[in-house]
């Protein structure tokens, strides 16, 4: 097999773990950098909307590597849907199918499901719970906690910060009650 | 003003911009070096590096979010948990060998202070990445991936950290 279509296959845990736990120094090492990307929202708002509140009132340009960062991250989402794009659809546990054929939310081969994540579903009440609702709640939450699962849960359990186990412990005890106690009833909407 | 009452000022503005910048916020600038803008291109690089590593191992999947918060797939706590221990071990060799950045700068880990913040922003943000299947480094990757809609995600999570600006001072910490 060519080196090329052995890459273009999905990564296995494992190497997606050593990549990205190895980002952790490559930043430290480049320049004092804690690896991070809720940050970017933050500095967004004081770059571009700061409306005199003292939350935003701060020299942004000191942490303008972390927009370069998020940057990159969109250019690397691109070059791997193109050309590293895995030509098979993505490979899912069939218990999960079956649980979520029974709500018609189609788009299996893709990253996301189509029928609430799209424009067309945009205008609908799933669909404006499943983008807007969910923005604001990953962009307030990450925010009140301090940081998201590449702050708290990598960077901060790398540097043995007990308030970031705190934080992961409650980023998954959420993600579970949402998945699992309301999802179910706003998947049916 | 004398130069070093300037100096003073100069000094006690910089110390308040990093207080500030800190709060809040786990993953800030810690150098204190100034570089003109260009120097950040590196960080364009490794920020190239981990969106290809999120799309290509599906993290930036909501199948594979909604497969952990089911417990129906290791490949999510996989990838956690092996970031966390290569990254530990990084930081343990870091500390170890008081490894310096290509600047010459020592690398120094301050303890973060507890807050309420973590318990109910952390409960808030886990709604988020169970509804949306993202967490922020996620939404930058699937819109380069084309999935041109979590634009809006990403907009309505922006509008949500300036909403915790706006009300920062009235929420328990």
């Amino acid at each position: 097999m060519r080196l090329i279509e052995y890459i273009r296959q999905p990564w296995p845990w494992f190497v997606a773990g050593l990549l990205i736990g190895l980002s952790v120094p490559a930043l430290l090492i480049m320049g004092n950098k804690r690896l991070g990307v809720s940050s970017s929202l933050r500095h967004i708002c004081a770059a571009c909307f700061p409306a005199g509140i003292s939350f935003f009132k701060y020299d942004w340009k000191r942490e303008l590597w972390n927009l370069f960062f998020v940057a990159g991250i969109f250019i690397g989402g691109m070059i791997s849907a193109t050309l590293l794009a895995n030509p098979y659809p993505i490979q899912l546990n069939p218990k999960l199918i079956t649980d979520l054929q029974q709500y018609h939310i189609g788009g299996f081969s893709l990253l996301e499901p189509t029928g609430i994540f799209s424009w067309q579903a945009l205008l609908t009440l799933k669909g404006l719970i499943f983008t807007i609702v969910g923005g604001f709640l990953v962009g307030f939450g990450t925010r009140y906690a301090g940081g998201c699962t590449s702050g708290h849960a990598i960077m901060g359990l790398s540097s043995w910060q007990w308030p970031s186990l705190v934080a992961t412990a409650c980023f998954m005890a959420g993600g579970f009650i949402m998945a699992n106690v309301f999802l179910p009833f706003i998947l049916r909407l | 003003m004398g130069t070093e009452a300037i100096k003073k000022q100069g000094i006690k503005e910089l110390n308040n911009d990093f207080e500030v910048r800190s709060l809040d916020a786990l993953c800030i600038n810690e150098s204190e070096l100034k570089h003109p803008w260009y120097h950040n291109i590196k960080y364009f690089f490794v920020g190239i590096f981990f969106g290809i590593i999120l799309v290509k191992a599906e993290v930036v999947s909501w199948f594979r979010i909604q497969e952990m918060f089911r417990l129906q797939s290791f490949h999510m706590y996989g990838v956690i948990g092996s970031a966390v221990i290569v990254g530990m071990m990084s930081v343990w060799l870091i500390k170890k060998f008081n490894v310096k950045t290509i600047y010459g700068e020592a690398i120094v880990f301050h303890p973060r202070q507890f807050n309420k913040g973590q318990v109910f922003g952390g409960l808030l943000f886990g709604f988020g990445w169970a509804i949306t299947g993202a967490c922020p480094g996620p939404l930058f990757a699937q819109i380069g991936a084309g999935f041109s809609i979590v634009i809006i995600t990403l907009v309505s999570a922006i509008a949500g950290t300036w909403f915790y600006g706006l009300i920062r001072e009235k929420l328990p910490h």
